[in-house]
């Protein structure tokens, strides 16, 4: 053990340079006068587009290093890719934001970075160890970035919140792995998958182990019943967080999640199915009726997330290749509008101060069509009403779902979007059809704009090419369940 | 296994020394000195005035913060002691993986230097 | 052995003992303190478990920096625990009741759990056993770990970033000393010498 060669590097080049990155801006940002919060902002982002480049320049071939713990495949590129975008661009979209709170600080763009290092190792997690480490590294910085706004009321709650039910699911993903370790004597996810090939049915103690992993990784997705926290810290959160949090932190949380179920326990899909479907339905029912009552849009949007994971679980419980190429297309499409729909939220401002409420969007077909055009597909792709993308990304995991038997669920998923399409529209039908509120402060920052056109645009005419997206999730499906 | 308790045994025995002497302390002052508590001796004592205000006082966040500091360094400190028994084996490569550790603690140490986070006001 | 089991008994005792101690104890000072003790004798019964490193990172890390924090956060919270505990008794039928029927359905659980000889034997022991635990965790921590442990100062790193970010407050009313601007002055820009013509003076 003592004399080890040294390990392969070149898998975790990205995220080395992106660790690299974040300490050199930190000392950069603390060596400069105040202010410089914009200068550090963009810097971030470049070194996020960097790191993306570097991960495209590993390309989607299998490697392993740093023996056997860590792996890049065509998955982690592909939800590397989305993570990677989702923190450069809610970096970027919270920058007018985070001045005019007067909480424009270098900071907050150092911890998106750490964040994004730990969300990626999550992604190419091969080792129950790293799993954690990862899961930890992201947590701690979200913990903090939470409660950014540490002089307002909301935000430290929010961050409160946050911390004590985060910390408790870290400690029951922890007491999982311990059982795991304990009952196979090995973290790693490619002995655990030999281990499981060999194995007619697992234990009772693998399983408990297995259920408390994934009741960690539900909290972390905010799947139902684990899903307490999310309202309270959607809405407390400032609000580039809040965007920040529905997108990477869940998508990297999907992705481990993905692994942790495919890679090592592929072959115990019947023990661990019902489980997943359980949180697949719950989550689906309660997002589409607790939205209903929201007046505030940022925890409509909570509440939409919980709905929205409650889907792309439905391709995991599905558990074939066909499932997780849908879990996939979901993800990205979730990503994609949820994105649009939080630079619309970002845009309200009024008067100088933000507005949160669903009531203030009334008439903006008037005062704002263009925004109001933005908002209304955001909602309709949300709600998952054709032709927009989101109603192709519930169309693959529905399909999958039924091949693998599972038509049940595929009908409570049909069910339960026709339910929730009720707020969607009737956000729609607030900003086109009720009389006009004072309208919002003009003009909207450049960088939103831009985030709003290419965000809406790829949501309205995704059937026109939809060729790249399903290829690339297809690809990394495969990669999967490679042996 | 058993060797290793052994190895323990003159903790263990300290340990009991230390138990029993400073129990001895307290009972003998019991028992020989003489005791004649009245309400005046007992009562705690601060400049001539009676104490008034209830002692538990918000402490000033800035005691948390050193605290929290103190831990970090604290488990820092926690990662060495292995490091330095098995350095013999590790070679460089070992010794090269610590100084990168450091080195990230280092670079937050800067930060905490810098921020004035060390100052008190 | 009859004295290993001896220090055994003694030990589980403190700490059975020192829990209790700690949720019935009136002033929250005091619940630290036997937390603490809890703490220390736990290390205790690491070190009859053979895990010395645990047992010396359990006095340095939780009994010195821990729950000196704990101490802190008490005092500094202000909370009157007394009001807290109030409903103690009037909560302790259900909560006792709660917890009896978790665990007889752990007992039904681990009643009918058959412990599969098998796979406790694929159980790697660590295969020099003659080595010291530190020594054995100092022989892979550095190197077959190395993505972890480098991990794992990022995540301090961060959580130093976080703890200066919310808590520190500059107070701009106070006058700081500037030991490089204060040695840098010269009688030249501090000292000025008026002449001051005599009787026309004020």
């Amino acid at each position: 053990m003592a004399h080890e060669a040294l390990p392969v590097l070149a898998p975790a080049a990205p995220e080395m340079f992106l660790a690299a990155a974040a300490m050199a801006l930190l000392i950069f940002g603390v060596t400069r006068p105040n202010g410089s919060a914009r200068l550090i902002s963009w810097l971030a982002a470049f070194a996020l587009v960097l790191a993306l480049l570097g991960e495209f320049a590993l390309g989607g071939e299998r490697r392993v290093g740093y023996y056997g713990m860590f792996v890049t495949d065509s998955f982690s590129l592909f939800m590397k890719t989305l993570v990677l975008l989702g923190s450069a661009l809610t970096i970027v979209m919270g920058l007018k934001y985070n001045e005019d709170r007067g909480i424009a600080r270098f900071e907050f763009p150092v911890l998106i970075l750490l964040a994004a290092t730990g969300m990626m190792v999550m992604v190419s997690a091969n080792d129950l160890i790293i799993l954690f480490v990862g899961l930890e590294l992201q947590n701690v910085a979200l913990y903090v970035v939470a409660s950014f706004e540490r002089e307002g009321v909301r935000s430290p709650e929010a961050g409160l919140k946050y911390f004590v039910l985060s910390a408790l699911s870290s400690g029951l993903l922890l007491y999982g792995i311990s059982l795991i370790y304990g009952f196979t004597g090995t973290t790693s996810f490619a002995a655990l998958a030999t281990l499981a090939a060999g194995t007619a049915a697992p234990g009772i103690g693998l399983i408990i182990g297995i259920v408390f992993v994934v009741v960690g990784l539900a909290f972390k997705v905010s799947a139902v019943p684990f899903h307490m926290w999310t309202p309270d810290v959607y809405e407390g959160a400032p609000t580039p967080v809040t965007a920040f949090f529905s997108v990477a932190p869940k998508l990297a949380a999907f992705a481990l999640f993905v692994r942790f179920m495919i890679v090592p326990f592929a072959p115990f899909l019947s023990e661990w199915r019902q489980i997943i479907v359980f949180l697949s339905i719950a989550s689906m029912a309660l997002g589409a009726v607790a939205g209903i009552a929201q007046e505030n849009i940022k925890r409509l949007m909570a509440y939409s997330a919980i709905g929205h994971v409650g889907y792309a679980l439905i391709g995991l419980a599905a558990g074939t290749e066909e499932g997780i190429r849908g879990v996939l297309v979901y993800l990205s499409i979730y990503f994609l509008m949820t994105l649009g729909a939080f630079a619309v939220i970002l845009s309200m401002r009024r008067n100088g101060r933000m507005v949160e409420g669903i009531n203030d969007l009334a008439g903006l077909s008037r005062t704002q069509p263009a925004l109001a055009l933005a908002l209304a597909i955001f909602m309709f792709s949300l709600a998952g009403i054709p032709p927009t993308a989101g109603f192709f990304g519930k169309l693959y995991v529905f399909l999958a779902a039924i091949n693998a038997n599972l038509v049940g669920l595929a009908v409570v998923g049909v069910l339960t979007s026709v339910v929730a399409s009720f707020y969607y529209v009737r956000i729609v039908k607030i900003a086109y059809f009720d009389e006009p509120a004072a309208p919002f402060d003009r003009p909207i920052a450049a960088e939103l704009k831009g985030v709003l056109i290419v965000t809406a645009l790829l949501t309205l005419f995704f059937f026109v090419h939809p060729g790249p997206l399903i290829g690339g999730a297809k690809a990394a499906a495969a990669s999967l369940f490679l042996r | 296994m058993k060797s290793l308790l052994v190895a323990y045994y003159p903790i263990l025995i300290f340990l009991i020394i230390a138990g029993g002497l400073s129990v001895m302390m307290v009972v003998a002052s019991l028992i020989l000195a003489r005791q004649r508590p009245d309400s005046e001796k007992l009562s705690p004592y601060e400049c001539g005035f009676d104490p008034f205000e209830n002692a538990r006082i918000r402490f000033d966040v800035r005691y948390y913060l050193v605290a929290i500091l103190f831990i970090i360094f604290d488990l820092e400190v926690a990662f060495l002691f292995p490091w330095a028994v098995s350095l013999r084996d590790i070679g460089v490569f070992g010794f090269v993986s610590m100084a990168i550790f450091l080195a990230v603690l280092t670079i937050g140490f800067a930060y905490e230097w810098m921020k004035g986070a060390l100052e008190w006001d | 052995m009859i004295l290993e089991a001896i220090v055994f008994y003694i030990f589980s005792a403190v700490v059975v003992g020192a829990g209790v101690g700690v949720i019935a104890a009136r002033n929250p000072v005091h619940s630290v303190l036997f937390l603490i003790l809890a703490f220390f004798t736990a290390a205790g019964l690491f070190i009859l478990m053979g895990a010395e490193f645990l047992a010396f990172i359990l006095v340095i890390v939780y009994v010195g920096a821990v729950a000196v924090l704990f101490l802190f956060v008490v005092m500094m919270l202000d909370i009157d625990f007394e009001r807290l505990r109030s409903g103690f008794v009037r909560y302790l039928p259900v909560g006792a009741g709660v917890g009896l029927l978790l665990l007889v359905e752990l007992v039904l659980i681990f009643g009918t759990w058959e412990v599969a000889p098998k796979r406790l034997s694929s159980v790697p022991v660590y295969a020099r056993a003659r080595l010291t635990n530190t020594r054995a965790l100092g022989d892979i921590l550095y190197t077959r770990y190395v993505f972890a442990f480098e991990m794992a100062g990022l995540i301090l790193l961060v959580a130093m970033i976080g703890a200066i970010i919310l808590t520190l407050r500059h107070r701009t009313e106070v006058r700081r000393q500037r030991i490089a601007a204060q040695l840098a002055r010269t009688p030249k820009e501090s000292v000025e010498v008026v002449k001051v013509p005599i009787g026309e003076g004020a």
